[in-house]
């Protein structure tokens, strides 16, 4: 059975199959030209996509951090590129408390999702059985709606009358002023909401890899549940926490939704002031040096994952959390 | 190759694992899934109940009285609103059948083929998902007012396109990594052209791949805040108009509509489940 197939598993198979089917050749003796030819097809089909990426998404990059190196202003006859080191000097000092505060909240964000997601991941993994796929459903489904109207739906949830607040005001269970919205408590809420799938899929996709077997084997070491979990199950889920970890935290820093809808002028985050900043005010060459800075620091984190996880596993977890 | 069949087919599948003895504590798990999805789901039953919110102004206030179809019949009665939608789905549209024809073809290339410069275009589309959006707002806002282009519909669905195409080009490149190469051959082997083998073997197995792409970049177009407050300009697609609402109190049409998109994804997602369930029936796997 294996004899024909044997030269073939040596050659890539696509080149071999073209080769014995084209050139009327054998594989082994085409392999230089097919390689080149293949080569060609290859990047023959990549190349519309390849540019279209190239130009909406590393160009733009590109030419935030040239904004971000002009200087002049509107009204004197626009901004021209002087390499305006200053920019960033203005633009850290200026917003250092509002960069200090969007790392408190998204940090804090985080480690509620992963709380959250965490044991619900695990159960359902370990145990939902044949529920698995229905119950993981049931959690994407609510984000089919937008995130602007989930986070305004939110506001009417949280508000001082609203439906979770205003029946335990009435039976006297909290007092009368009790508020959320409107402060950081509801602004950390709003985050952890809105970025808990990107904390839950990655979280459910490691540990639904798990061997389960290993956990009976630890119970049959004589492990109990607890210990069964700590040394096996957590330490096996620690990519997908890693990952986790970072795909709430590095959208959550950005974000300004969360805090316009819910929060006041005294939760402002670096987003907002970024967009302020560029739609508001047309600051753009010190907006633009607040996104390069933002962008700098998330770049440091993204590689670290990308390298402890490799790029392809990390933009499967983040399709997947898309 | 032989040797890892018979290992696999002497691996025992094991009955599921069995709590021995059910204790209080074996209940905590479930009952919080449970409350989970409950808490997710929240502000979802919050926007279909607010739909029927019975008010006296025109705004949606905190208070909840039952219960009025009014919303429902005059879901057409605010113009700016009806202009917003008519934008979203006419930028959707566009982006997600442009997205989808251009990220297929590059998965197709980084799922099958090694080549020189994988490593970086995997890089890239990887950077393209990880970014924060507001950088990426930032950075084409930047582009548009350095290339001096008017910002609006041209320039909401340039950048829509953009941000779509890596997430197809990972669903795609997740299936076709996961297909037997060796049917394409066989496809060969019988004469099949390259073409050919492509077009009727490769094609239908990635199909599901390029299907949840479209969909995907179609929900990801019509979700989008942040890009689209940036890159659009004067023009108001269904979200940016919400935010805007927002600030004074948004109309009770703005939950009909949610909830009309909703249910709108619902069956969809279902439809999808459903076709997809019956397929690998069909196939026996």
């Amino acid at each position: 059975m294996s004899t024909g197939g044997q030269s073939k598993e040596e050659t890539t198979p696509l080149a071999a199959a073209m080769a014995a089917v084209q050139e009327g050749e054998p594989p082994k003796r085409g392999d230089q030209f097919l390689a080149k030819r293949q080569r060609r097809v290859a990047y023959g089909i990549l190349t519309p996509g390849a540019i279209y990426l190239a130009i909406a998404f590393l160009v733009p990059l590109v030419l935030v951090v040239y904004t971000s190196l002009q200087s002049g202003g509107l009204l004197s006859g626009g901004y021209r590129f002087t390499w305006a080191f200053d920019n960033y000097a203005d633009a850290f000092s200026s917003s250092k408390q509002f960069f200090a505060r969007s790392l408190l909240y998204s940090s804090l964000a985080t480690i509620f999702s992963i709380l959250l997601a965490y044991p619900m991941a695990y159960w359902i993994s370990f145990y939902a059985g044949k529920w698995k796929s229905t119950l993981f459903f049931l959690i994407l489904v609510p984000f089919f709606v937008s995130f602007v109207i989930r986070t305004v739906q939110w506001n009417f949830i949280l508000a001082d009358d609203g439906l979770l607040f205003s029946p335990l005001k009435n039976l006297g269970l909290l007092p009368d002023d009790f508020q959320v919205l409107a402060t950081p408590i509801a602004v950390v809420a709003g985050i952890t909401y809105n970025f808990l799938p990107f904390t839950a899929l990655p979280l459910y996709v490691a540990l639904d890899r798990i061997d389960k077997r290993l956990v009976e084997a630890a119970k049959d070491l004589y492990a109990s549940r607890f210990q069964a979990f700590r040394k096996v199950v957590l330490p096996l889920s620690f990519p997908g926490l890693f990952a986790a970890l970072i795909l709430t935290f590095v959208p959550a820093t950005g974000d300004y939704v969360n805090s316009s809808v819910l929060g006041s002028n005294r939760t402002v985050m670096v987003g907002q002031i970024i967009q302020t900043k560029f739609l508001r005010q047309a600051d753009y060459p010190e907006a633009a040096a607040l996104s390069v800075i933002l962008m700098l620091g998330m770049l440091v984190i993204a590689l670290a994952y990308a390298k402890v996880l490799g790029t392809e596993d990390s933009t499967l977890a983040a399709g997947a959390a898309g | 190759m032989s040797a890892v069949t018979v290992d696999r087919s002497e691996v025992v599948e094991r009955p599921p694992m069995r709590v021995k003895r059910r204790r209080l504590t074996s209940l905590i798990l479930p009952v919080f899934t449970i409350a989970m999805i409950v808490y997710l789901a929240s502000p979802i039953f919050v926007m279909i109940m607010f739909s029927f919110n019975k008010l006296v102004g025109q705004r949606q206030i905190a208070k909840f009285t039952c219960c009025t179809i009014n919303w429902w019949t005059e879901l057409f009665a605010i113009p700016a609103l009806n202009q917003a939608i008519r934008t979203s789905i006419l930028v959707a549209i566009p982006a997600a059948i442009i997205a989808t024809s251009l990220g297929t073809l590059v998965g197709l290339v980084l799922g099958r083929y090694s080549f020189r410069g994988r490593a970086p275009v995997n890089f890239v589309i990887f950077l393209a998902i990880a970014v924060p959006e507001i950088v990426l707002a930032s950075s084409l806002l930047s582009m548009f007012v350095l290339a001096k282009s008017p910002l609006g519909y041209g320039s909401t669905l340039f950048s829509h396109i953009g941000f779509s195409i890596a997430f197809v080009a990972i669903t795609v490149r997740a299936r076709v990594q996961g297909i037997d190469r060796s049917l394409e051959n066989a496809a060969q082997d019988l004469f099949a052209t390259p073409f050919q083998a492509f077009r009727k073997v490769t094609l239908p197995l990635i199909m599901p791949g390029i299907v949840a792409g479209l969909m995907l970049s179609f929900v990801l177009s019509l979700d989008d805040f942040v890009i689209t407050q940036f890159v659009a300009g004067a023009v108001n697609t269904f979200p940016t108009w919400v935010f805007g609402a927002s600030r004074i109190g948004v109309p009770p049409q703005v939950n009909v509509w949610g909830t009309i998109l909703f249910g709108a994804g619902l069956l969809a997602a279902s439809l999808n489940l459903i076709v997809s369930f019956r397929a690998s029936r069909k196939s026996g796997t």
